[in-house]
């Protein structure tokens, strides 16, 4: 038998509240403690017990990060889902599962192999406290897949203290479970499968893990960040949760006990929403998290701020929808409301981070550009990049000090006989702007909704209302080369990928796929609306690009067909994915060699 | 040329001519409102004039041309008050709202600015009607009131007042936008008080809402009002106690060291009792009459800024060293 080392996919399926979660997390930081790159991915219900949950961990020596649909290892603890787990294993896999559930019928496979494990049984011997039992149980898996994978008792010792690091209590109540699994396998089980871990090196070295809603929060406080209103919505509540963990430890003066930071757990998105662009009409950067329904409700105001030009973040991390839709689940559907959110012509700022890293230093970058264009920006993570752990190296420092944008202060308005708050001085479409409590008499102005000359006059003249648009326009334009630049991976090659956020990690194994078949494809990754002009003459290079995303619609797809210019049109082409769980390679090679079969078929 | 404490002429007060109908309750209030922020010294460049959608969320341009004004959107009003308030709370945050705005659409942020006591004056102009969209009924149209072509308010009127009391309002008072000897002292210790001042004010609709069936009209209000106290506010640079006997006089302490002396019509009348003020409200409204006067106040409560413990520089200002983490502890973030 072929050894199969540091490249397997591992899959937990457990029942929801069980307390499966710090194992699971034992189990992946054991393995990467070792060097040994993975990527944790938690498919979890909404609900907080009893139903279905499964946490795929994808050892993976070459470092992929997106999810994979080859499963090579179940440990089946639900006795609900245990037919179809066994059915989701690969050929040549294995399963460990709890003794006591039946092999049979659709759950004989004679192309798996069984480890039948008393899990039951061994807890109920080991633990007398029958609340912890049923959590610690977890714990004897961890045990029992260390043993089985070659993972020695000190790798899973030290990824329990680092779990529960404060409470040393813990550490040896977990341990002793590993041992009881670690001692079950060893006297019980004798392996007969090909998979196993071994140290490596030059993959992890200096690297850590985190979710994107971490790295989202820190650029939030790096980015200065004073006043965040929210409300709790799945997948987006560890973000504020987050900021304001953060927030009390970094922005507390110490001896008063006085904060640099207002945090407003709001009645709803639409206070949310109004609170934000309250503080940054008043000239304070202010962020708000949320997710599909509630962008849904924040649709009016950012409209407003659109229009009345008020700094703004609003970070959304999709779920998938319509409707409540999957609470727990991820998409990236709301990339055309959210560009277009609110009636009228409106259009904003959109950013698309990918990484953890993006979602860091996108936060940032939303601060600056809010203030920058007087508008509010977009973050549009999901919950594949905003709840999953992804492997980051640390957190640059921010150099770049806070561009506060065009705002006129009271010795700046000494200076001038008039201003107007829309009048575009510059030519690029941003006004100046003065914020209440500037004391000069000429500070003042009414800030409305309504149609406003370039005085914030009310107006309700045609010309006028016509031009306040145009500037809009203008300004949107400024924004197309002020907006984080496409990442491009080119070669000359005639076919072309394009994609944007979590979709970029399926691309990475995808493209190095087709590239061991001899098919070679170049990669645009979009970070941002509006479309930088990098992306028209990517696609005016390449005879046929694809637009990979992770919605019904192809909402990326139909938003470049309608900017493109007339003969790029047709060069584009759109792969779609929407079932929920994060995207994997072969959702995106299996309908792209169909359709390269087919180069004449218009894939719609 | 008259001025006022701060040295400002009345003049800087005003606004741009009001568009509103002729003979507007809301257009008396205005000019009540004028003279409240002269008297009291605000700074105009402090001012907010915050404001949702609806006749009376015009107004804010017709006063203090010089301070900034922010008309919303429809109902949200209270939250973008409280991001400004939150963002520089050295302004002085001043909501004009109306009965939809308020007791309709906007129901829910009137209820939770409340509970959050944001320190800033909220007035409800309330006529309850609709004017700007011609004369519908709003939630605080009396039960049996008609509207102008006969149609009958089959539903019950939320009381903007009875219901701040109840959601724990720390400045609850109601008024009538012709009275401006009550109004003007009403409306400047709703700017001393620390939290959220609630002012309704009975406002009546000329055009939409004074008619014979209307319980909002002049006429039924000049018959129907109870003043239930007058209040007299001082500032204590002042120094002013005036012809005011002891034993009909109450003083309650602000937060600001100001007061304000209440004159009781009813000796019975305690503006710092919550339950008392209930049932006022209700005794009065049992008998088809409105209570006016200020009606609750509970000047200890702290106020959202101080309940968040802020930093007594406005937010606004901080800058990179005060917010961003120090690199030390960044560092120590990654280990």
């Amino acid at each position: 038998m072929q050894r199969v080392i540091n490249d397997f996919t591992i899959r937990v399926a457990t029942v929801n509240g069980s307390g499966s979660q710090s194992s699971n997390l034992v189990l992946t930081n054991a393995i990467f403690s070792l060097g040994v790159p993975v990527a944790p991915k938690n498919v979890f219900p909404s609900n907080i017990e009893g139903l279905p949950t499964w946490f795929d961990v994808r050892v993976t020596a070459r470092g992929y990060q997106c999810r994979t649909r080859d499963i090579d290892l179940l440990v089946g603890l639900n006795a609900a889902t245990w037919r179809s787990d066994v059915a989701s294993v690969k050929p040549g896999g294995a399963i460990v599962h709890e003794a006591t559930y039946p092999i049979g019928g659709d759950t004989q496979r004679d192309d798996v192999t069984y480890y039948a494990v008393p899990f039951n049984e061994l807890a109920k011997a080991s633990f007398s406290d029958g609340t912890l039992r049923k959590y610690l149980l977890n714990m004897i898996y961890v045990g029992v897949l260390a043993e089985l994978l070659g993972l020695d008792e000190a790798t899973i010792e030290a990824a329990i203290a680092k779990q529960f690091k404060s409470k040393p209590k813990a550490v040896t109540t977990n341990m002793d479970a590993a041992r009881v699994g670690f001692a079950y396998a060893r006297e019980h089980l004798s392996k007969r499968d090909p998979f196993a871990i071994e140290r490596m090196s030059g993959k992890t070295e200096g690297l850590l893990f985190m979710d994107g809603n971490r790295a989202a929060a820190l650029g939030s406080v790096m980015g200065g960040c004073t006043v965040v209103a929210w409300y709790p919505i799945t997948p987006s509540s560890s973000l504020c949760e987050n900021f304001i963990a953060l927030a009390e430890k970094y922005r507390v003066d110490k001896t008063t006990g006085e904060k640099n930071v207002a945090i407003v757990q709001a009645e709803d998105e639409l206070a949310a929403i109004g609170m934000v662009l309250g503080a940054g009409w008043a000239g304070a950067r202010a962020m708000t998290s949320t997710s599909g329904p509630g962008l849904s409700l924040m649709a009016e105001w950012a409209g407003y701020g659109y229009y009345a030009e008020i700094p703004a973040v609003i970070f959304d991390v999709q779920r998938a929808g319509p409707s409540t839709g999957l609470p727990t689940r991820t998409m990236q559907a709301d990339i055309g409301f959210a560009y277009h959110l609110s009636h009228g012509d409106t259009k904003h700022i959109v950013l698309l981070p990918a990484t953890v890293n993006d979602a860091y230093e996108m936060a940032m970058d939303a601060f600056d550009l809010a203030d920058r264009f007087q508008t509010p920006v977009f973050v549009l993570s999901d919950l594949d990049l905003g709840m999953n752990s992804w492997i980051t190296a640390p957190l640059a420092y921010p150099e770049k000090p806070f561009d506060r944008g065009k705002v006129l202060r009271a010795d700046d308005l000494a200076k001038l006989d008039t201003w107007g708050r829309y009048r575009d001085i510059d030519g690029d479409g941003i006004a100046y702007r003065t914020l209440p409590g500037t004391n000069n008499p000429n500070a003042g102005y009414f800030t409305r909704g309504t149609g406003h000359d370039e005085q914030a006059r009310y107006s309700e003249l045609p010309d006028v209302w016509q031009r306040g648009l145009d500037r809009l326009n203008k300004k949107h334009e400024t924004a197309r080369t002020a907006v984080p630049k496409p990442a491009i991976d080119e070669s000359g090659n005639a076919i072309a990928l394009l994609a944007y956020g979590t979709t970029h990690h399926a691309i990475v194994e995808a493209r190095d796929v087709l590239h061991a078949d001899g098919i070679d494809v170049d990669y645009l990754r979009l970070k941002a609306l509006p479309f930088a002009p990098e992306v028209a003459s990517f696609i005016a290079r390449h005879e046929r690009v694809y637009v990979v995303e992770q919605n019904r619609d192809g909402q990326l797809y139909a938003l470049l067909r309608a900017e493109l210019p007339d003969h790029l049109v047709s060069r584009v082409r759109s792969i779609r994915h929407y079932n929920g769980v994060p995207i994997d390679a072969h959702a995106i090679i299996d309908p792209f060699l169909a359709a390269e079969r087919e180069p004449a078929v218009v894939a719609e | 040329m008259t001025v006022n404490i701060i040295g400002l002429a009345r003049d800087l007060y005003k606004g741009l001519p009001t568009t509103l109908c002729a003979g507007c309750g809301h257009n008396s209030i205005t000019n009540h409102l004028i003279k409240a922020l002269f008297d009291y010294g605000v700074e105009p460049h402090l001012l907010a004039k915050m404001s949702g959608i609806g006749c009376s969320s015009k107004t804010p341009a017709y006063f203090v041309d010089q301070a900034h004004g922010f008309n919303g959107v429809h109902g949200r009003m209270p939250s973008a008050a409280t991001g400004a308030k939150l963002a520089n709370r050295d302004l002085v945050v001043l909501g004009i709202s109306g009965d939809g705005d308020t007791a309709s659409i906007g129901l829910g942020q009137y209820a939770h600015m409340i509970r959050r006591n944001l320190d800033c004056v909220y007035l409800v102009e309330n006529n309850g009607v609709y004017g700007l969209t011609k004369g519908q009924f709003s939630a605080t149209a009396d039960l049996g009131s008609t509207l102008k072509n006969g149609t009958v308010n089959e539903f019950a009127m939320i009381d903007v007042c009875g219901l701040a009391i109840e959601l724990g309002a720390t400045f609850v008072a109601r008024s009538f936008s012709g009275d401006g000897k009550q109004l003007v002292p009403l409306l400047e210790a709703a700017i001393a008080h620390r939290g959220t001042a609630i002012l309704d004010i009975i406002s009546p609709c000329v055009t939409f809402n004074d008619h014979v069936g209307s319980t909002k009209s002049y006429a039924y209000v000049k018959e129907h009002e109870l003043v239930a106290n007058m209040p007299d506010y001082i500032r204590p640079r002042e120094e002013i106690t005036v012809d005011y006997e002891p034993g009909t006089v109450q003083t309650i302490e602000l937060e600001n060291g100001s007061h304000v002396l209440l004159r009781k019509i009813d000796a019975g009348y305690d503006a710092t009792s919550r339950i008392g003020a209930m049932q006022a409200i209700h005794a009065a409204r049992g008998n088809g009459e409105f209570l006016t006067g200020l009606l609750f106040v509970d000047p200890a409560v702290p106020d959202l800024c101080a309940k968040e413990r802020m930093t007594a520089t406005p937010l606004k200002d901080l800058g990179e060293a005060d917010l961003r983490i120090g690199r030390e502890e960044w560092s120590k973030l990654f280990t």
